[in-house]
């Protein structure tokens, strides 16, 4: 799997001889240790494959859509259920409680490294909780969550947030503390505010950490979003497959399926752009 | 003057300073340098150091590996804080700190590394000229790896120099650039010496470089001043060829090594 397209990188190289074309081109074989070049729309190569082989294995009755429904009949599903506006309905409360526990998990753990990345009082008190809910699974917690904040959107909200907060903290956290310290040197020989030090130090230097961090929260929200969607909901897309789980429709369990993968693929591909731009100053084997 | 007091000594002993500000001795000093002890673990690195630097003064030091002369120079720099020691060190309010590598921030562009810690409203302005003075016009948005090796140690020249300092410590600037680029920087540096006149500390190992750039050379050796050479304009320039290869050897048997005819 690939990051989006590259839009910023022309084709063709601008000011190549147009005759160099013609002329012979005799080179030795080196041998090329990295990926190569970038190619535009390769991310879609490896889903495109996975529902190719979906639909073959339907349509020549391999697969029984009792056990996997067809791609077209979760295609005809999806019609529908846009239709009288279910999908949309619950899609949009669905992207909201993963949107608010994105946020708030995104805020959390990036303030809770930079504490502890930045002072040894911070790292002493921060750190050492941070492991052991690290080492607690999402889903043990949610019994207690629900004690404390009955079944409402805090409580799906909160478990999002958990489970958020820790990459983003993990990561940003190595990133800040991985920041070479020549460079800290450097800052203080220019004599630059501890503030102004965060500012063009600390934080771009944390950045590639962060977003490594925010990938694997992305992906977390919506995993943890279909954990709390299927225990106690009355809406979103996991409300909407538990639903059909007890009328027995594998049609919209398989849309339900098909539009958290998207969701996710989409998000992850979202986070990637994001981070091409932000970090366009790195050379790096990603191109 | 600012005293960076040694971490050994328990207060800091003040330079003896007259009423008009200036050093006792009578000569205005831009660094001054008394009895300078470091040591890393039971080592001792630095055993006793006393240096002067005038304003305007170019001094190179050289010295063998690991006989402290990064030491010395980061003590200068006030960049030594866990490192153990005594003395006094006086140095003049502005400092400016080049290394051997450029040490510019990969994620700022050139210019925003030239002008990084500036507060000034003309900052920018200031930065896009010190660029132009080491022939960098036109690159200020460029990514520092997007810059050869020369290239970016020119960007550190100019952040340097941007700072108008009264001293410029420089720790082997030129060490990890081909003999080429070495000999243009040279040229560059001695310019912009002369152009913004500050005192001058450079740490290197390199004999010629050291009798090309400086007007006075000190020898380190097992942490202490060695020796202490003067060379003339005529001497620097090689237009005294003889004293120039004289002064050559002189130091390399300083050095401790055995000279070798050019």
């Amino acid at each position: 799997m690939s990051a989006a397209p590259v839009l910023d990188r022309p084709a063709v190289e601008p000011h190549l001889d147009p005759t160099l074309a013609t002329r012979e081109d005799i080179r030795p074989a080196g041998r090329r240790l990295g990926p190569g070049r970038r190619r535009r729309l390769a991310w879609l190569l490896g889903p495109g494959a996975l529902l190719a082989l979906w639909t073959i294995s339907s349509a020549t009755g391999l697969l029984d859509p009792r056990i996997l429904s067809e791609p077209w009949t979760v295609v005809a599903t999806a019609g529908e259920l846009l239709a009288d506006g279910r999908l949309q309905e619950n899609l949009a409360i669905s992207a909201q409680r993963a949107g608010l526990g994105l946020f708030f998990g995104i805020v959390v753990g990036a303030l809770l490294a930079l504490l502890s990345g930045l002072s040894r009082v911070g790292e002493a008190l921060i750190d050492g909780p941070v492991q052991i809910k690290r080492a607690i699974p999402g889903l043990a917690l949610i019994p207690l969550l629900i004690l404390w904040f009955g079944i409402d959107e805090t409580m799906k909200v909160l478990t999002i947030t958990l489970g958020v907060f820790v990459p983003i903290y993990l990561q940003t956290h190595a990133g800040l503390r991985g920041i070479d310290l020549r460079y800290v040197e450097l800052a203080q020989t220019v004599g630059l505010s501890r503030a102004a030090f965060i500012r063009k130090v600390v934080l771009p230097g944390a950045l590639p950490g962060f977003f490594l961090g925010l990938r694997f929260a992305v992906t977390g929200a919506w995993v943890s979003l279909v954990v709390v969607e299927q225990i106690n909901a009355t809406s979103g897309i996991g409300y909407m497959m538990e639903l059909a789980r007890t009328y027995g429709q594998t049609n919209i369990i398989v849309l339900g399926l098909a539009v958290y993968g998207i969701l996710g693929l989409v998000s992850d591909g979202a986070v990637r752009l994001i981070e091409r731009k932000a970090l366009s100053w790195q050379r790096t084997l990603a191109g | 003057m600012a005293t960076h007091p040694g971490g050994l000594t328990a207060a800091a002993r003040p330079a003896v300073v007259n009423p008009d500000g200036k050093p006792a001795s009578g000569d205005v000093t831009a660094v001054s340098v008394r009895d300078l002890i470091r040591s890393f673990g039971p080592k001792g690195v630095l055993n006793g150091v006393d240096l002067d630097i005038a304003p305007g003064e170019f001094v190179a030091l050289l010295g063998p590996s690991g006989c402290g002369k990064s030491t010395l120079l980061r003590a200068l720099a006030g960049l030594d804080h866990d490192v153990r020691g005594s003395g006094v060190i006086s140095v003049p309010e502005r400092v400016s700190v080049v290394f051997q590598d450029s040490r510019l921030l990969p994620w700022d562009t050139v210019l925003g590394n030239v002008t990084l810690g500036l507060q000034e409203h003309d900052a920018e302005a200031r930065a896009r000229k010190a660029l132009a003075e080491v022939g960098l016009a036109g690159r200020e948005k460029s990514w520092p790896h997007e810059l050869s090796g020369g290239e970016q140690q020119r960007v550190a020249l100019a952040r340097s120099l941007v700072r108008e300092p009264q001293l410029l410590l420089a720790d082997e600037p030129f060490g990890a650039l081909d003999a080429l680029t070495r000999i243009k920087m040279h040229g560059l540096l001695r310019d912009l010496v002369a152009a913004h006149r500050p005192a001058v500390l450079l740490v290197t190992h390199d004999v010629d470089e050291a009798i090309a750039l400086a007007d006075r050379i000190v020898v380190l050796d097992g942490g202490r001043v060695a020796t202490i050479r003067t060379v003339s304009p005529e001497v620097g320039t090689a237009a005294d060829a003889a004293g120039h290869e004289n002064l050559r050897r002189e130091l390399l048997t300083d050095l401790g090594v055995a000279a070798v005819s050019h």
